[in-house]
C-alpha cells in the first residue's frame, strides 16, 4: 500500500499506542514507548512486520506506546494505514492481509 | 489464535457487560471478573470517526484474546448507519460469538442482518450458523413487534430491552420502582418465552445508588429475565447472587425431580412431595433451577 | 558472593564483618554494642534555642565538609525543608561531600539531584528513592553507592554506628522555643513524627525547622528539647496539599475491589483471624479496600481486631472510631482524617521508627503483627518482592516497611494485579529482592491465589475454605503468555545502590543500566 497523506489512529490511553504515518522514502521508524527497556524491539518488530504484511514500503512511521499488547500495535498500524489510503471504512479483507 | 468453541444458543447469561471495542485496556482482560458474556460495543461506546479503528482493535482483540468459556457477543451499529455492514464482516472473520442488533424494530431488521452473516461466514469460511444474533429493542415498534423479532431466526437466543433510548421514544425518565418500564418489560418477557428465547433486562446507570440497583435486579429476577446488561464489573455480584436459586428452591427441586424419576418409573403420574401435589409440569421448572445451580456453583448431584 | 536469594554481591562490599543475606532471623540473639553520639551540655540555662537562619543554625552545629544529615519525610511529598537546609549548607557555608541520610526522599527533592550531579552530595542513604534522585543515581551520577534500607533498617544500622548522623534537622509543624515538637497543632500538620525520634537521639547535633513556633511547653512532644540544639522559624516547611491528602478514599477501581476482597477472604480462613487479631495494610488501591471486606468478615464472626500498626490513613481512624480495632499505633500519617485524630482519638498513639519495625531491638510491634497486607512492583517464582526499581532497572520506589513487616507478621499477603500496562508484575526474577520470599506467604493477584510452598499450612486453610489457588509459576507463564516475554535488562558492573536487609546484611544491589537501543541483537 502506498502512503499518499498523514493519517494516525490509537490514543495516548494505558495500554494503548498512537501510530502516525507519512509518506516517506523507506521505512523510517520513530519509537518511544513507556516499557522501551524490555519491549522495545518486539515492538519495533511487529510494527515492520505489519507494515510489510501491508506492503508498505515507503512510510515515516512514528509510534508512541504506553504499554500496548502486541495486537494493539498491529490494529493501530493497520488503521493508520488504511487511513492514510481512505480505505479504513469497509471491504476490509479480515483474515486476508489483516491478520 | 484463539479457537472459541462453536456457541451455545442457550446458555447462561445472567449477566452481560458492556466495553468499547476502542479501548484495549477494558477489552484484554474483561473476562477475569466472571462474568457470563462480554459484549464488545461497536455503537454508542465509539465515536463516529474511530469506527474503523475500533474494527480492528475488535478484530486482533477476537483473534487473540482467550476469553475461556466468557461469551463474546459485539453490539453492531444500526441499521440505519454506514457501519453496520462492515461490523458484520469483522465480527464474523473475528468469530465472535454473537451479535446483537442494535435498534430493532422488525423481524425484517433481523433476517437483514441474518442475511448479511450468512454471506459474512461464506466469505470468510466460517461454518454456516455459527454466529447468534440478539436483538435490542429501543423503541416502542420494536416492542411492539417483540415477538416476530424473537421468532425470525433460528439464530436467535434472545432480546434484551435499551431502556435509555426507550425511555427517550416514552418521554419518560428513569423511576426507582421501573413503572416507566413495567409494560415494556412485560410484553418484551411475554414475547420472548412465547418465542423460546431468552430475555435481558436495560442497564442501572447510576452505580452510587447501590439501593436502587438491588431493588431492579431483585425485580429483574421477579419478572422472569434471565440476566441483565451491565456497564461495569462491580455490578456482577449482586446479579449473580441474587440470580442464584436459594438453597430450599434447590433442595425443593431435588426432590421433586428424584420423586418423578421414581414415580414415572413405577407408571405414577401424580405423587405429593412434602405435601404438594407433583405432576410432570413441575419437572421444567425444578430441572431449570438445578442447572442454574449447577452453574452458580450450588448444586453438585447428577439430576442433571 | 551469591547470597541465600541467589544475589552475586560483590566481594569488595564484604569488608568490616558485612556480610551477605542468610535467610530470616540469621542475627537473632547477637549482640550489638549502641553507638553514641557526642553532644554539647547546655548547662546554662537558656532562655530560648530560636536562632535566625537556618545557616546560623548550621554554623551552630560545626557543620563541616563530610556531613552527614538527616531527615525524616514526615511531610512526604510536600517536603520544603530538606532542600533548604541543602541548599543553605551549599550556598551559604560552602560545604562539599555531604551526605543525605532521609527516612524517605522523593520528587520533593529534586534539587538535591542537581547537587549529586555536581559532586556535592556524594552519599545518599534512604528508603525510599523517587523521582530525579532515583534517576541520577540510577544514572551513576552518585560518587558513592546510595544504601537503601527499610524503616526496620535504618534505625537498627544508626543505633549500630553504621549511619553515624551528625546533624539531624527536624522538620516540625509546631515546635516551642527550645525544641519541643509535635507533628499537629500548627499550620502545616503530619500528625504522628515516628520516624524522626531515632534521629534525634542518635544525631550529635539536632535543628528543628518549625512555621510555626508556639508556646513553651509544646506537649506531648514528639521529639524533645533535650535533645535539640538550635529551632529555626521558617516562612512554611511545606505544601500542605501535598503532605497529607485530603482522605484517603477506598478504591472503586473494580480490579482492586476483587482482589482487595479475595485477600479478606484469605485472611479469614487462617486461624490467626479471631478476636483481637493485629493487622497492618499499606494505602495502595488493593490493599487499602482490604479492610473494607475484612470488616464484613469480622462483622459475620462477630470479631473485632486488636490492633493496628503502620501508616495509618482515615478508613483506619473509622474503624477505631467505631470500635472495630481497639488500638491503633502510628508511625506515620496518610490523610489529614488520620492526622486530625493522632493523640486525639482515644487508643491511637503515635511510636517510633524502632519501635515499629526495628529488627535489632527487643520489641518491635511488626514481630507481633497477624497479618500484613502490601503490595509488589515485581514478584518472582521464590516470592521474592522488590518495591524498589522499576522494570526498567531504574530506582523509584520504598522498602518502606514493606521488609520488616513481612518477616516479623505470620501472614504476609502480597496483592497486586498481574501485569501493569505491559509489565508482567508475577515474574521470573525480580529486578532488585527487597523482601525476600521466606518472607512472603500468598499472593493475592487479579488472575488468581497462590500459596508460597513454604506454608503448607496456609495451603490447607485455603483448601478448606473452598478458595481456588494455583501455583506461580502458573501465574507468570500467564503473565507472560498476555504481555510477551520481556528482554533481559543489561547492566553495567558499577554498583550503584546497596540494598541492606532488615538485618544489615547485603540483599542485593542495583547496578548502573546500560543505555537500550532498539537495533542491537
Amino acid at each position: 500500500m502506498e502512503i499518499r497523506k498523514p493519517a494516525s489512529a490509537g490514543t495516548l490511553e494505558s495500554s494503548d499506542a498512537m501510530v502516525t504515518v507519512e509518506p516517506g522514502t523507506g521505512i523510517e521508524l520513530s519509537l518511544t514507548s513507556s516499557v522501551m527497556n524490555q519491549y522495545g524491539r518486539q515492538i519495533k518488530k511487529t510494527v515492520l512486520e505489519t507494515l510489510e504484511r501491508l506492503d508498505v514500503k515507503d512510510a515515516k512511521v512514528t509510534v508512541v506506546d504506553k504499554g500496548a499488547l502486541d495486537c494493539t500495535i498491529k490494529a493501530r498500524v493497520e488503521c493508520a494505514v488504511f487511513r492514510s489510503c481512505d480505505k479504513s471504512e469497509n471491504n476490509i479483507d479480515w483474515g486476508g492481509v489483516i491478520r | 489464535m484463539i479457537p472459541r468453541p462453536k456457541p451455545e444458543r442457550f446458555r447462561l447469561r445472567r449477566t452481560m457487560m458492556f466495553l468499547s471495542a476502542q479501548k484495549p485496556g477494558l477489552t484484554k482482560d474483561a473476562y477475569i471478573y466472571g462474568v457470563d458474556s462480554i459484549m464488545l460495543d461497536l455503537e454508542d461506546a465509539v465515536a463516529e470517526n474511530q469506527k474503523d479503528a475500533a474494527r480492528f482493535s475488535l478484530y486482533h482483540t477476537l483473534k487473540t484474546i482467550d476469553y475461556g468459556d466468557t461469551e463474546v457477543i459485539v453490539r453492531i451499529n444500526g441499521l440505519d448507519t454506514p457501519h453496520w455492514k462492515e461490523d458484520i464482516r469483522v465480527c464474523v472473520a473475528g468469530g465472535a460469538d454473537g451479535i446483537r442488533i442494535a435498534k430493532c424494530e422488525s423481524a425484517q431488521d433481523v433476517l437483514t442482518v441474518e442475511k448479511h452473516v450468512e454471506e459474512a461466514e461464506k466469505e470468510f469460511g466460517v461454518e454456516v450458523g455459527r454466529t447468534l444474533l440478539m436483538a435490542a429493542l429501543e423503541s416502542p415498534k420494536g416492542i411492539l413487534n417483540a415477538y416476530e423479532i424473537c421468532a425470525a431466526s433460528p439464530r436467535m437466543f434472545g432480546c434484551a430491552i435499551s431502556g435509555g433510548d426507550f425511555r427517550k421514544c416514552m418521554q419518560t425518565k428513569f423511576t426507582p420502582s421501573g413503572i416507566d418500564m413495567l409494560t415494556a418489560r412485560g410484553m418484551m418477557l411475554i414475547a420472548a418465552r412465547a418465542a423460546g428465547v431468552q430475555c435481558f433486562d436495560t442497564v442501572y446507570t447510576n452505580l452510587k445508588d447501590e439501593e436502587g440497583y438491588r431493588a431492579e435486579v431483585m425485580q429483574n429476577k421477579e419478572m422472569g429475565f434471565d440476566g441483565k446488561s451491565l456497564i461495569n464489573p462491580k455490578q456482577i455480584r449482586l446479579v449473580h447472587e441474587l440470580f442464584a436459586p436459594t438453597e430450599k428452591e434447590i433442595t425443593q427441586a431435588e426432590k421433586i425431580v428424584r420423586a418423578y424419576r421414581e414415580q414415572s418409573a413405577a407408571g405414577v403420574g401424580v405423587f405429593t412431595v412434602d405435601g404438594k401435589m407433583i405432576d410432570i409440569a413441575f419437572i421444567p421448572g425444578a430441572e431449570r433451577t438445578l442447572k442454574l445451580a449447577r452453574a452458580c456453583g450450588l448444586y453438585e448431584g447428577d439430576l442433571v | 558472593m551469591k547470597n541465600a536469594v541467589g544475589r552475586d554481591i560483590p566481594d569488595y562490599l564484604l569488608t568490616n564483618g558485612k556480610e551477605v543475606y542468610q535467610g530470616k532471623n540469621y542475627m537473632d540473639g547477637k549482640y550489638i554494642t549502641k553507638a553514641s553520639p557526642k553532644t554539647r551540655r547546655y548547662e546554662k540555662p537558656q532562655e530560648s534555642k530560636v536562632v535566625a537562619t537556618i545557616a546560623d543554625a548550621l554554623r551552630q552545629c560545626n557543620c563541616k565538609d563530610g556531613c552527614t544529615f538527616s531527615f525524616h519525610h514526615h511531610l512526604r511529598n510536600g517536603d520544603y525543608v530538606a532542600n533548604m537546609v541543602i541548599a543553605a549548607a551549599v550556598e551559604e557555608l560552602g560545604i562539599k561531600d555531604i551526605t543525605v541520610a532521609a527516612t524517605s526522599l522523593g520528587s520533593a527533592h529534586d534539587v538535591i539531584a542537581d547537587y549529586i550531579e555536581q559532586g556535592i552530595v556524594t552519599g545518599i542513604q534512604t528508603s525510599g528513592i523517587r523521582g530525579r534522585i532515583g534517576d541520577v543515581v540510577s544514572a551513576g551520577k552518585l560518587k558513592t553507592p546510595a544504601i537503601i534500607r527499610s524503616h526496620g533498617g535504618r534505625p537498627r544500622a544508626i543505633e549500630a554506628g553504621e549511619v553515624h548522623i551528625d546533624i539531624a534537622v527536624i522538620a516540625a509543624p509546631t515546635s516551642d522555643c527550645v525544641g519541643n515538637c509535635r507533628g499537629i497543632g500548627g499550620k502545616h500538620n503530619c500528625g504522628s513524627m515516628g520516624y524522626a525520634m531515632m534521629d534525634a537521639k542518635y544525631a550529635d547535633y539536632v535543628i528543628v525547622v518549625t512555621d510555626d513556633l508556639v508556646e513553651f511547653p509544646n506537649m506531648p512532644a514528639s521529639v524533645k528539647a533535650i535533645d535539640v540544639d538550635a529551632v529555626v522559624v521558617v516562612d512554611s516547611i511545606g505544601d500542605p496539599k501535598k503532605i497529607a491528602s485530603a482522605a484517603a478514599r477506598i478504591s472503586e477501581n473494580p480490579r482492586d475491589l476483587m482482589m482487595a476482597e479475595n485477600v479478606a477472604k484469605v485472611i479469614a480462613s487462617t486461624p490467626y483471624f479471631k478476636d483481637g487479631f493485629s493487622f497492618q495494610t499499606g494505602v495502595g488501591g488493593p490493599s487499602l479496600a482490604a479492610n473494607l471486606f475484612l470488616e464484613k468478615y469480622m462483622d459475620e464472626r462477630n470479631i473485632k481486631m486488636g490492633w493496628a500498626i503502620g501508616g495509618i490513613c482515615g478508613p483506619m481512624v473509622e474503624m477505631l472510631k467505631k470500635g472495630k480495632v481497639g488500638k491503633v499505633i502510628d508511625v506515620q500519617d496518610f490523610d489529614l482524617d488520620a492526622v486530625n485524630s493522632i493523640n486525639q482519638t482515644p487508643n491511637h498513639f503515635e511510636m517510633s521508627a524502632s519501635q515499629y519495625a526495628n529488627p535489632a531491638n527487643k520489641g518491635a510491634f511488626v514481630n507481633k503483627l497477624d497479618f500484613v497486607v502490601l503490595a509488589a512492583l515485581e514478584i518472582d517464582t521464590d516470592f521474592n518482592v522488590n518495591v524498589l526499581t522499576g522494570s526498567d532497572g531504574v530506582l523509584r520506589g520504598a522498602p518502606g516497611g514493606h521488609p520488616d513487616t513481612a518477616a516479623g507478621s505470620k501472614c504476609c499477603v502480597i496483592v497486586t494485579p498481574l501485569t501493569r500496562g505491559r509489565m508482567a508484575t508475577v515474574c521470573e526474577h525480580v529486578v532488585t529482592v527487597t523482601t525476600p520470599g521466606d518472607c512472603v506467604d500468598v499472593l493475592v493477584t487479579d488472575y488468581g491465589i497462590a500459596v508460597n510452598p513454604l506454608r503448607p499450612d496456609l495451603i490447607e486453610c485455603l483448601d478448606n475454605a473452598g478458595i481456588p489457588h494455583v501455583s506461580i509459576e502458573s501465574l507468570k507463564e500467564k503473565a507472560y503468555s498476555l504481555v510477551g516475554r520481556p528482554d533481559d535488562l543489561q547492566w553495567e558492573d558499577k554498583v550503584v545502590a546497596i540494598l541492606e536487609a532488615r538485618d544489615g546484611t547485603i540483599l542485593d544491589v542495583v547496578r548502573k543500566i546500560k543505555p537500550y537501543t532498539v537495533d542491537q541483537e
